[in-house]
């Protein structure tokens, strides 16, 4: 029994069972598949992430995206006027977590590609976004570019999904995807 | 010969059971479930509030009382039962004395103390900073100190293990190799170590911070080292629960391993690849390469999800061949409907073993892909996929364990016979859909550890779909189910320690707990021409086609989202 010493002593040296060697075969050969599928996605897949990433501080990239917000902003939004910021196609765009919201709106053109800036100003975001269901986490001190190209226009909001304090769920940010 | 200790002969198995082991095991198990019990209603009280219609606590409890869940059950109930465990499989299964009893003790109050205070730091209302802890969000120091206390404890008594087990082969206690169900266990302990030794590093600077004697903890090394403990406390688990599978189906049908060596070799890669896998939590963070998150996410190309489908053949297969050696030949399944469903150790391994399969491993997988992660990663996914594993799996083992710690150990009776019988299917059932139906609302995008899903004060508006809401309410209801299966639980262990029937001798022949097939059963397993399982053969067929086609199917998901790079 499994409870009990091996019966036999010299267990190591039992044969296998043909079952046996079929399924650790089988399962050692799904491993192989699921192992270089990830590696032929980075080959041939059009969803990977990206890899560039930068130290920075909140501030300065504050600072950037201050920047890029005063350059690019078209319209401000709701009550409190939150600016809607269009980058120009294949340019970069900014987007920063704090607590707790998303800033600034981004409007993006379908079809088009953007570098986009991801950083947080104080504590660990999710970057969520809805309903196109892509999700990063956000770091304070390091600004992850990854460069997406929105193929779907519509309203897309972006949810905070790293727990952020008592205002987590209040964390809500958007992105227009225009024709 | 052995040497003697205080010990008395158990009438049910003839072993010897340490006096000093039988007591650790009985207080490590208990303390056990007083915080299952505690932090399983907290759990409730988060399902609830996460169910749309009943919304029940308000913000600052609904995250006081995650924390609280995640670690009362993470932690504390899971790491005690192991501790029991542990003395279980070495001291009562080697037949031997526990190692150094006042060290065990020394652990077992440091744990408890530990978990006492990071209770009170939560309840507190400081430390709501979720089971994670991640910087720079802080805690109370005495968060941070209650976990480091509560670690150095667990390390300790992982080291009574180990040093009973030096004890047991010194003083020859048994014959040839340890038991498989030891050899698990020295798998879950050795993982254990490698688990608290990441903890220490990043807990005691955390610690150190929170008052104020480090300036400040890099976000992503916090989370790399972080998850070094807390994916791996997890690998803990797997390596302990498949141990029980192993305990539970050779104490209730008679079974033995199919190989020794097959099932030994997946315990050593358990042992190998485990431990690595910090990456399934780091899948879409700044900063980490590709090269790096694709070998560290496939814990080095799949070798650990290799032993996990290795035992997932041999324990349907040990209890298939031991039912056919029982006289449970007819057809396919025969065997398997003629199981004893009706004893809670039998039915809750059983179901156990099947989820955590086909729902918990499975998940897992999809989930740790490297792209595929994007899809899900902090969404209440990764929440249903822990459920498979934690809930359904490792409790759910766990639970079914009891039912013969308290006959063997405890000596007593269980009472209440008939909720015995049904509660690994109320709790299994319960487990079994919250996992399902948080697996399905992340699929839809839904946050985990998210208060408020309809957005009602946020300043820009946003909407989950319909079948989100309908899926966090049924979420509920199999919440309820599951804490009725968990009451159930805890009163039938208190009850039955303190007001079952004690268990003598004369109970021991009448009523056995322990199958009783004898030798005959027992010795003709193994060997090729032997082993005919074609129940076991389809169940792995079945859980193979699933696994590939679910895993697949997350490809096409991925394919339509906007392109990324």
């Amino acid at each position: 029994m499994a409870v009990t010493p091996p019966q036999d002593r010299l267990w190591w040296k039992e044969p296998l069972a043909r079952m046996e060697i079929t399924w650790i075969s089988i399962a050692f050969v799904w491993g192989l598949v699921m192992f270089f599928t990830m590696v032929y996605w980075h080959i041939d897949g059009k969803q990977n992430l990206s890899n560039e990433a930068y130290r920075i501080s909140p501030d300065a990239f504050a600072e950037k995206v201050e920047v890029f917000a005063d350059e690019y902003t078209v319209r401000e939004e709701g009550e409190t006027g939150i600016p809607v910021v269009r980058p120009p196609a294949g340019g970069d765009a900014y987007m920063l977590g704090r607590l707790w919201d998303w800033w600034p709106i981004l409007e993006l053109k379908k079809g088009e590609s953007y570098r986009l800036h991801l950083s947080s100003l104080d504590w660990m975001h999710g970057f969520s976004l809805q309903p196109a269901n892509i999700n990063i986490q956000v770091h304070p001190n390091y600004e992850m570019v990854l460069t997406i190209t929105p193929d779907k226009a519509g309203v897309y909001s972006v949810v905070c999904n790293e727990f952020c304090g008592i205002g987590h769920h209040q964390m809500v940010g958007r992105i227009y995807v225009t024709e | 010969m052995a040497t003697t200790f205080a010990h008395r002969v158990c009438p049910d198995t003839g072993l010897k059971v340490c006096r000093n082991a039988e007591a650790l095991i009985k207080a490590n198990a208990v303390v056990a479930i007083v915080f299952l019990a505690i932090g399983g209603l907290f759990g409730l009280l988060v399902a609830l509030t996460r169910w749309p219609a009943v919304h029940i606590l308000p913000a600052d409890l609904f995250y006081l009382a995650l924390t609280a869940h995640g670690a009362d059950i993470l932690i504390f109930w899971i790491i005690f039962f192991e501790i029991a465990i542990l003395y279980f499989a070495s001291a009562v299964l080697l037949n031997c004395r526990l190692a150094t009893p006042r060290f065990a003790w020394l652990a077992f109050a440091l744990m408890l103390v530990g978990a006492l205070m990071g209770n009170v730091a939560v309840l507190q209302g400081e430390s709501s900073v979720m089971f994670t802890s991640y910087v720079p969000m802080q805690a109370a120091p005495h968060f941070y100190l209650g976990l480091i206390l509560f670690a150095v404890g667990a390390l300790i008594a992982v080291f009574v293990f180990f040093g009973t087990l030096v004890v047991a082969h010194q003083e020859k206690t048994y014959e040839g190799s340890i038991p498989l169900v030891t050899f698990g266990a020295v798998a879950a302990a050795i993982i254990a170590v490698y688990t608290i030794a990441s903890g220490a590093i990043i807990l005691i600077p955390t610690f150190l911070w929170s008052v104020g004697l480090i300036g400040e903890i890099d976000t992503l090394t916090y989370r790399v080292v972080w998850w070094g403990l807390g994916h791996s406390s997890q690998q803990i688990n797997v390596a302990a629960h498949v141990a029980v599978w192993y305990a539970i189906a050779a104490l209730t049908v008679g079974s033995k391993p199919l190989s020794e060596k097959v099932s030994r070799m997946a315990f050593l890669l358990y042992i190998a690849f485990l431990p690595i896998a910090s990456a399934h939590h780091l899948l879409t963070d700044p900063g980490l390469s590709s090269e790096f998150k694709i070998f560290n996410t496939s814990y080095a190309i799949y070798l650990a999800v290799l032993a996990s489908m290795i035992h997932g053949m041999s324990v349907p297969g040990a209890i298939e061949a031991a039912q056919r050696r029982n006289g449970f030949t007819q057809g396919v399944f025969g065997w398997l409907r003629n199981a004893p469903w009706g004893n809670p150790a039998f039915s809750g391994m059983f179901l156990s073993v099947v989820m955590f399969g086909f729902v918990g491993g499975i998940s897992g997988v999809v989930l740790g892909t490297e792209q595929l992660n994007l899809l899900m990663h902090n969404t209440l996914y990764v929440t249903g996929h822990f459920h498979g594993t934690v809930a359904a799996g490792t409790t759910l083992a766990f639970m079914a364990i009891t039912y013969l710690v308290i006959p063997l150990i405890f000596r007593r009776e269980l009472i209440l016979k008939r909720w015995c019988k049904w509660q690994p299917y109320l709790f299994g059932i319960g487990t079994f859909g919250i996992s399902m139906l948080m697996m399905g609302a992340g699929t839809l995008g839904v946050s985990r550890r998210h208060w408020d899903m309809t957005f009602s004060d946020a300043t820009l508006s946003f909407d989950y779909p319909p079948a989100a809401f309908l899926m966090m309410g049924l979420n509920g209801i199999f919440a309820v189910l599951a804490t009725i299966g968990g009451i159930m639980f805890v009163v039938i262990v208190v009850g039955s320690v303190l007001a079952g029937k004690s268990r003598d001798a004369e109970a021991a022949k009448t009523s056995p707990i322990i199958f009783q097939g004898g030798g005959a059963t027992i010795a003709g397993h193994g060997g090729e021409a032997t082993l005919k399982l074609p129940g076991t053969v389809t169940l792995v067929t079945v859980f193979f086609i699933s696994f590939v086609l679910y895993y697949f199917v997350n490809w096409k998901f991925l394919s339509e989202v906007w392109p990324l790079s």
